[in-house]
């Protein structure tokens, strides 16, 4: 019955681990040979590689664990894709229900664990009710704003006969998500945009989870409005265009940033203003006025006062916005954003003898060109792969934002290798969270998918030290890390990789990465003590962002070398 | 802060009410009184929810509340014009002089004597918040030995239009 489900959704990989109450349904599986199972090798791995196949795909990933241990190790994986709005349907063993409550073998009560961490979830009590179970746990993961579903399924009901009948039609009186902007509200925002001197787009992950893509790009050129992302919406408009200034945040570009804070309207789209995108609330955007557009009504007037609310999905709000937006020019106001970002370059690197991850980062974007999916870990390495690789292609950046989850990057690669075979997908690793899930190696090399791993090696918890080193009095406790010699473990694991210590080295080893059909792993010996700028510190305000301080003597020599971002025509 | 009633209508399944206190207990809410009971829907339940918050964060949460699959919709009431009521069972110590006094402050709040002891009785009494703390305090001096209070249950006057966020006139009292 839940293999049937499975099928009738669409499934075609699941990512799991079996284990005592899982038996039944496993046994079930060799019958279903559409459904692609893939073993990994710790449930947390499974859970993030459902969610790295969900965002590259799309498609509502599924991950399958056993009762008890089996389950709370999911339990991180499923609280990631809930602060990201991933659509995941989790699947859970439970012991028979004769035994629930009793504190069982393996025994959780993960659907009490879970409840604040997934969109809705179930515990099946009936075979019977398995089929309808299934049906609304699919539609509630990809509906609305995406997020986890858990389905917790005794050991006991695996096994009864039920007769199977999938329902056609869901029975879900209380969930109606609005999907479309309320017109009032979007001749409001018209309104606005078409009256302000100032205006600025920030886009968010929404348009990547509603392929607004087109109809961002129309707004944007239409009325020719500076567009600036959050971390999770980098690659939902390309960054060669001439209206792209990057990431806003704590890490965000100082242009972006400034743009941010001065500009006259805010229209934020399918983002929920984040503390480390807005930087001190208070004092975010002081001179504007707010749009935000949002498919969840609770997340509206949450962390910053909004004008113009306009609950939607971001496809059909931007439609009918595009009708009403009048063509606009901003001139002066884009020749400010311009200035800004000719004496704030904010990505120049600059010239070292030593190994600097950004110039590793933005060679994998020469050598790739720009073609590849990113995922990345958390902390510096997720920073310097937000900035120096520039992405223009839709949806090619995969990572953890709102739970910052060290450990994601391998699976979640894995993961979105999985669901884009085609692809090629750089998994960008820092030494601290890669050791979190190196075991998910195992499972690259048994299933053979290509996935390149760079690793940003500075033998530290690198953002931490930062943080220590700028805000702490430079005292580094507990922030050293000594770690394994990662080509070793690789070739142990069963994969080839290099260690690259000089800059010279950087090219030829990305080339032999992508010059190899399967996976592949490369150690970067980064300097150890390089930070992640511009940098916003905690609590200031976004105009208050500190730009690169062995930046500061080069500026002049900097503002010539600001051409770096290739211009495309608009 | 202030005083929110809540008005939630729910499917009548296991877990919701544990789903909707979570949302409470996640911002450190206190629930001051929770009444659930059957609504004029089958296998839809009514809750009458009573919590001290900042009007922003009791406006987050009740979002949040709405979200919830199995919430069909919340409304916060506050400062509408409602009908509020309780049922409080409160057991007041008696001595033979002290009993005629007791009954006489029953009859005026129209209050009931649902059970009689050798030293106590058990009072029931139905009102809004205000009328029953105002029995209490009457009743205090006589000593109580036990109170066991439903929690307010409301709902707005008039006709079915769901409640306006215009505060309207103020709460009417009855004794």
């Amino acid at each position: 019955m839940v293999c049937e489900s499975l099928v009738k959704e669409g499934v075609e990989v699941i990512f799991g681990i079996l284990g005592g109450a899982l038996l039944p349904l496993y046994d079930t599986l060799p019958h279903y040979p559409q459904l692609r199972h893939i073993l990994v090798r710790h449930e947390q791995g499974a859970a993030h590689a459902a969610d790295g196949y969900a965002r590259a795909t799309g498609k509502v990933g599924v991950c399958l664990a056993t009762s008890g241990p089996g389950a709370s190790n999911l339990v991180t994986g499923i609280a990631n894709a809930h602060l990201d709005s991933v659509p995941i349907v989790a699947i859970t063993g439970q012991v028979a229900r004769p035994f629930i409550g009793k504190d069982a073998f393996q025994e959780i009560d993960i659907t009490g664990i879970t409840l604040p961490i997934t969109k809705h979830n179930y515990l099946v009590l009936e075979a019977a009710s398995l089929p309808r179970t299934f049906k609304e746990a699919f539609y509630l993961a990809r509906t609305g704003r995406p997020g986890p579903v858990l389905i917790d399924l005794p050991r006991d009901v695996q096994i009864d006969q039920a007769e199977f009948h999938y329902p056609s039609k869901l029975n879900l009186p209380s969930y109606k998500p609005t999907l479309q902007g309320h017109p009032a509200q979007v001749k409001k925002a018209a309104k606005l945009i078409n009256e302000s001197q100032r205006p600025v787009i920030i886009a968010g992950r929404g348009i990547i989870i509603s392929s607004a893509y087109a109809e961002l790009k129309e707004l944007v050129e239409k009325a020719q409005i500076p567009v600036v992302t959050t971390l999770l919406g980098i690659s939902c408009f390309p960054e060669s265009h001439a209206l792209s200034y990057g990431m806003i945040g704590m890490h965000g570009m100082a242009y972006a940033n400034f743009a941010v804070d001065g500009a006259d309207l805010i229209i934020a789209i399918g983002m929920r203003f984040d503390d480390r995108a807005t930087a001190k609330v208070s004092a975010f955007a002081p001179h504007a006025q707010v749009i935000h557009i949002d498919i969840d009504p609770a997340e509206i007037g949450k962390n910053v006062r909004v004008d113009v609310p306009i609950v939607g999905d971001a496809k059909d709000v931007l439609q009918k916005l595009n009708k009403q937006v009048v063509s606009a020019r901003h001139l002066d106001w884009v020749r400010q954003l311009d200035d800004w970002r000719r004496k704030h370059p904010s990505l120049v690197i600059r010239d070292s003898q030593g190994l600097l991850p950004q110039y590793v980062i933005r060679q994998i974007y020469e050598v790739t060109k720009g073609e590849a999916i990113i995922v990345t870990g958390v902390g510096q390495n997720q920073m310097w792969a937000a900035q120096h690789y520039y992405y223009d292609k839709p949806n090619s950046f995969i990572s953890s934002g709102g739970l910052g989850t060290m450990g994601f990057e391998l699976p979640a690669a894995f993961g979105a290798k999985i669901g884009r075979p085609d692809d090629t997908v750089w998994c960008i690793a820092g030494d601290g969270g890669f050791q979190m899930t190196i075991q998910e190696l195992a499972t690259v090399v048994q299933e053979k998918a290509a996935v390149k791993i760079a690793i940003m090696d500075n033998g530290f918890l690198g953002m931490v030290r930062q943080w220590q080193e700028l805000f702490y009095r430079k005292r580094y406790v507990a922030t050293p890390l000594s770690g394994p010699d990662f080509v070793k473990i690789a070739e142990a694991y069963g994969l080839p990789g290099l260690m690259v210590k000089r800059k010279e080295e950087v090219v030829p080893a990305i080339q032999k990465a992508m010059a190899e059909p399967g996976p592949f792993l490369v150690d970067f010996k980064i300097e150890p003590e390089e930070n992640v700028y511009p940098m916003v510190p905690p609590g200031a305000a976004l105009s208050e962002v500190i730009e690169e301080p062995k930046q500061e003597a080069k500026k002049a020599k900097v503002a010539a070398d600001s051409a770096k971002l290739p211009v495309s025509n608009i | 802060m202030i005083k929110h009633t809540l008005v939630a209508l729910v499917e009548d399944k296991p877990g919701v009410l544990n789903e909707m206190a979570s949302l409470f207990r996640r911002r450190g809410f206190n629930i001051e009184s929770i009444a659930v009971g059957h609504s004029e829907v089958p296998h839809l339940s009514r809750m009458t929810i009573v919590v001290n918050g900042a009007n922003t964060v009791v406006e987050q949460v009740r979002k949040q509340l709405d979200k919830l699959i199995d919430v069909v919709k919340v409304s916060d009431i506050t400062g509408d014009d409602i009908v509020s009521r309780e049922l409080a069972l409160i057991k007041v110590k008696t001595t033979p002089t002290s009993r005629s006094e007791i009954i006489e402050m029953v009859d005026i709040f129209r209050a009931n004597i649902v059970d009689v002891g050798a030293d106590s009785v058990t009072i029931e009494v139905t009102g809004d918040e205000d009328k029953v703390n105002s029995l209490l305090s009457l009743l205090r001096g006589f000593g109580i030995r036990e109170i066991t209070r439903t929690g307010s249950i409301a709902m707005t006057r008039g006709g079915v239009a769901p409640p306006s966020t215009e505060k309207k006139s103020p709460k009417t009292k009855e004794r």
